[in-house]
């Protein structure tokens, strides 16, 4: 397939047909933040974050980079003052829920986030996605999903499958952005394994 | 029915339909839409049915129930044809003295008819009731004239004639042009050329492509697919099916809410019947072209109205949109061309197959062709559907049609375009209604929802409300919709409670940027719509509520207070009695005072202070004055001053 060109923030980038923005401006070294985006994943366009300024044909418009194909022709900004604003108050709404995580920490100081901007809810959970979609798309057992719809959406794990897949793989870990998956994974553990060896009575 | 193997069985098997029906012959068509029934529509039929045959009229007089008509309000809604007599809110116990005057007698029972507010003036024939009168129905007229359940009635008012046309005097390319002559443009919201959506459909490469039809309405207060669905699916059917053929698709999708429990079913029947005729299948018609349709019930999520959403709770998984770069007409169901339109645009196109582009194009504004079903709702005295030619305004809509406000309350705004569009105030009632007019006024078409609010209404809370009712219906994917509309329902909430703050409005402003700018689909793009239309014309209601704590329309709870005036009360007790909370106090010849700790505002007693006191008032944004001494509470009989010298 033949090669794109096109310009990411003043440098002129090739990429392959098909190639996501993103993918393409990581390949040469360009920062673009996510926090929903996993390179062994579909994209998912669920955070927003990587968020940029595409102009193409003289209209200028707002793309979400992980899900955006590169086009011939056109200019890239991953940094304006509209792009940084709508980091900033992406954070801000995100640290309601988990205000002390390191990932978001780091992004609301280069952002200019105000951590107590919003009325906390702690619920911890940030609704990326990777833990859910990562152990159906890649570790291929389903063992945790989404229940529920919009802001009472949770991660839940189901019992009856990670009792048997998680304990020897617990490859999504490391991939939450907030800790909470770990949390929930030891709830759902002791709550409801069916292991009872593993279960407060056999501690008698 | 035998299997119609041709165009020509098709049309004979039509005028033999004809032939057997007399156009003199009287026939009583009862609504059967939803809103009648819920009215008691059934027990109508049954005791017309009942009351003919008892009188030995079977023979002579048809009755049928039918699709909405429209006039929702005063159901359930009798049309006698051939007169055309029009009867509104009839009850079972009515119908003898109709089938004996009207059927037999030839004569009109008066009070069933419908009585202008204004001038006490009655009208006998439906067409000349003034809610009906100033419409243009080219959808919702064939409602009345057909039992939706049979399709020989569909056939008996030139029904599948279009599709003849289509598929043997057209060719699939000449059908898309023609629907993109005409201009129509999608009534579910969006409002993109038709024609346009199926050209690129047909153009796209891959061979497998469908046609969809959206009936997921999910507006609060829209009901206009519903009536068409029920009340004349072979319609959309008849639509769909010559879409199929100018797309070249070979499977269509019909996604109906689970809450249409009526429309599933005369949609699934009718599906049925085509069937039967061979007017849906293999080889319609002997035409080469075969297509089915599969109705797909929707599981009750407002988002699923949405593209993405609805072909991906197609596909079998959940309802959420998906973020796109390339139109669904290209990639959608099953990543192949999907053309998905509402219920209504496919309704218009057997009538722009058989009218042609012109015909449909003689009606409307510049930019929007052709009529729109609107439901009229919220404070108007004509509750119901009203289909109106593009171009029409406001207030012809809502005055001459609707009837107006009732109980003699003043106009504030009518919110059109559902829960994400927006609030138009009195200075634009002027505005013509079409796609690009409601936009530029910070609303937009929607699917066709009218709620007319009256001075009662606050629009801080209106707000609230549809935020809210978003809030709740986001499906949770993306952070500016799921996180920015919790945020924004909050804030809104503690506004209308008397816990706003400077910078709320600038705080709120922010996150409907935010989510108009970064949202994943439609829905979040537009829910802060609610928002920024009533802060656009409305936003000294939003600094008093911050500022000063004060409701103006007097409306929320926590920002009013009732006080009885004692200059005006006469001690009859009503309020006292009728208070669920015992916060009045009072006695016989004794002032009234309500107790404002125990009070919880429910309102009642300013309800039932008669009229000729008024002396319970709402106060907002001031102290209640304190009660009036002990000594002074009781009532003296007011003399009247003494006459002028």
């Amino acid at each position: 397939m033949s090669d794109i060109q096109f310009e990411i923030d003043g440098r002129p980038v090739k990429a392959k047909d098909g190639t996501t923005l993103l993918e393409a401006a990581r390949s040469v070294g360009i920062e673009i933040p996510t926090l929903c985006y996993h390179e062994k994943l579909e994209p998912y366009g669920g955070c927003r974050l990587c968020i940029v300024e595409v102009e193409d044909r003289g209209w200028t418009k707002l793309v979400v980079s992980c899900v955006f194909p590169v086009k011939n022709g056109i200019v890239v900004r991953t940094r304006s003052e509209k792009i940084d604003r709508i980091r900033k108050t992406i954070i801000e709404l995100l640290m309601a829920h988990a205000p002390d995580s390191p990932v978001l920490t780091a992004l609301a100081e280069e952002y200019g986030a105000d951590k107590d901007r919003f009325e906390k809810e702690s619920s911890f959970c940030i609704h990326c996605g990777l833990c859910v979609r990562y152990c159906a798309e890649v570790a291929g057992k389903h063992a945790l999903g989404f229940v529920d719809r919009g802001i009472r959406k949770e991660i839940c794990f189901i019992p009856e499958i990670a009792a048997e897949a998680c304990s020897d793989c617990k490859e999504c870990f490391p991939l939450c952005p907030t800790s909470y998956l770990q949390a929930a994974y030891v709830l759902t553990k002791e709550l409801s394994f069916p292991d009872v060896s593993s279960g407060p009575e056999s501690e008698k | 029915m035998a299997r119609i193997h041709t165009p020509e069985e098709l049309e004979a098997y039509r005028q033999q339909i004809l032939s057997r029906k007399d156009p003199n012959r009287p026939c009583i068509s009862i609504c059967a839409g939803a809103g009648c029934v819920a009215s008691g529509a059934d027990e109508v039929i049954a005791a017309f049915s009942e009351e003919i045959d008892k009188q030995g009229l079977s023979a002579k007089v048809d009755t049928k129930g039918t699709g909405c008509p429209g006039f929702c309000e005063r159901g359930p809604v009798v049309v006698i044809y051939p007169e055309q007599t029009c009867y509104l809110q009839v009850t079972a116990a009515d119908v003898p003295e109709i089938v004996e005057q009207t059927i037999k007698n030839k004569k009109v029972v008066e009070r069933l008819l419908f009585k202008d507010p204004e001038t006490g003036g009655r009208f006998a024939r439906e067409p000349d009731i003034p809610f009906y009168k100033n419409q243009k129905r080219t959808l919702l007229c064939s409602n009345i004239k057909i039992d939706s359940k049979r399709i020989d009635d569909y056939l008996a008012i030139g029904g599948y004639s279009a599709l003849r046309r289509a598929l043997f005097e057209m060719t699939a390319e000449q059908v898309v042009e023609e629907v993109k002559k005409s201009n129509l443009r999608g009534r579910g919201g969006a409002g993109f050329p038709a024609g346009r959506k199926w050209e690129g459909s047909r153009n796209a490469e891959e061979p497998i492509k469908y046609v969809i039809v959206n009936a997921d309405e999910g507006d609060p207060g829209a009901f206009m697919d519903r009536a068409l669905l029920e009340g004349n699916p072979h319609s959309i059917l008849e639509g769909l099916i010559i879409g199929g053929y100018a797309v070249g698709a070979a499977e269509g999708y019909i996604y109906v809410r689970q809450e249409y429990p009526l429309a599933v079913k005369n949609i699934s029947l009718a599906i049925g019947q085509a069937e039967e005729y061979g007017l849906l299948g293999d080889d319609i018609l002997g035409s080469g072209f075969s297509f089915k349709v599969i109705v797909h019930q929707g599981a009750g999520a407002f988002v699923c109205g949405e593209s993405t959403a609805l072909m991906t709770a197609l596909e079998g998984r959940v309802g959420e949109p998906r973020p796109k770069y390339i139109r669904s007409n290209i990639k959608g169901l099953w990543e192949r061309p999907s053309v998905l339109n509402n219920v209504e645009t496919w309704a218009n196109v057997p009538l722009i197959v058989n009218r042609g582009a012109d015909w449909f194009t003689e009606v409307g504004t510049e930019g929007s062709k052709g009529t729109k079903i609107f439901s009229l709702v919220g404070k108007i005295n004509n509750t119901g559907l009203v289909e109106v030619p593009m171009g029409m305004t406001l207030k012809e809509i809502i005055y001459d049609i609707g009837g107006g406000i009732p109980g003699g309350k003043k106009f504030k705004a009518v919110q059109t375009g559902g829960p994400s569009g927006g609030c138009i105030p009195e200075e634009q009632l002027d505005l013509q209604v079409g796609f690009d007019e409601l936009t530029q006024a910070g609303s937009m078409m929607g699917s066709g929802g009218m709620i007319v609010m009256d001075e009662d209404t606050c629009m801080v809370d209106v707000a609230r409300y549809f935020i809210h009712f978003l809030t709740d219906e986001s499906c949770g994917k993306c952070v500016p919709c799921r996180e920015g509309l919790r945020q924004m329902d909050r804030i809104l909430t503690n506004i209308t409670r008397g816990r706003g703050k400077e910078g709320d409005i600038e705080t709120l402003q922010e996150l409907s940027d935010t989510a108009i700018e970064a949202s994943l689909c439609a829905l979040g793009k537009s829910a802060p719509n609610p928002f920024l239309s009533t802060l656009r014309y409305f936003r000294d209601e939003y600094e008093a509520h911050i500022k000063e704590h004060r409701c103006p329309a007097l409306s929320c709870k926590e920002l009013i207070a009732f006080y009885i005036d004692p200059e005006k009360c006469s001690a009859c007790g009503i309020c006292r009695k009728k208070c669920p909370v015992d916060a009045i106090d009072g006695a016989k010849k004794k002032i009234h005072i309500i107790d404002q700790e125990k009070c919880t505002r429910c309102g009642t007693c300013f309800e039932v202070c008669p009229p000729k006191f008024r002396a319970v008032t709402k106060i907002s944004g001031e102290p209640v004055p304190a009660p009036i001494d002990e000594e002074k509470r009781m009532v003296t009989k007011k003399t009247k001053k003494a006459p002028v010298q």
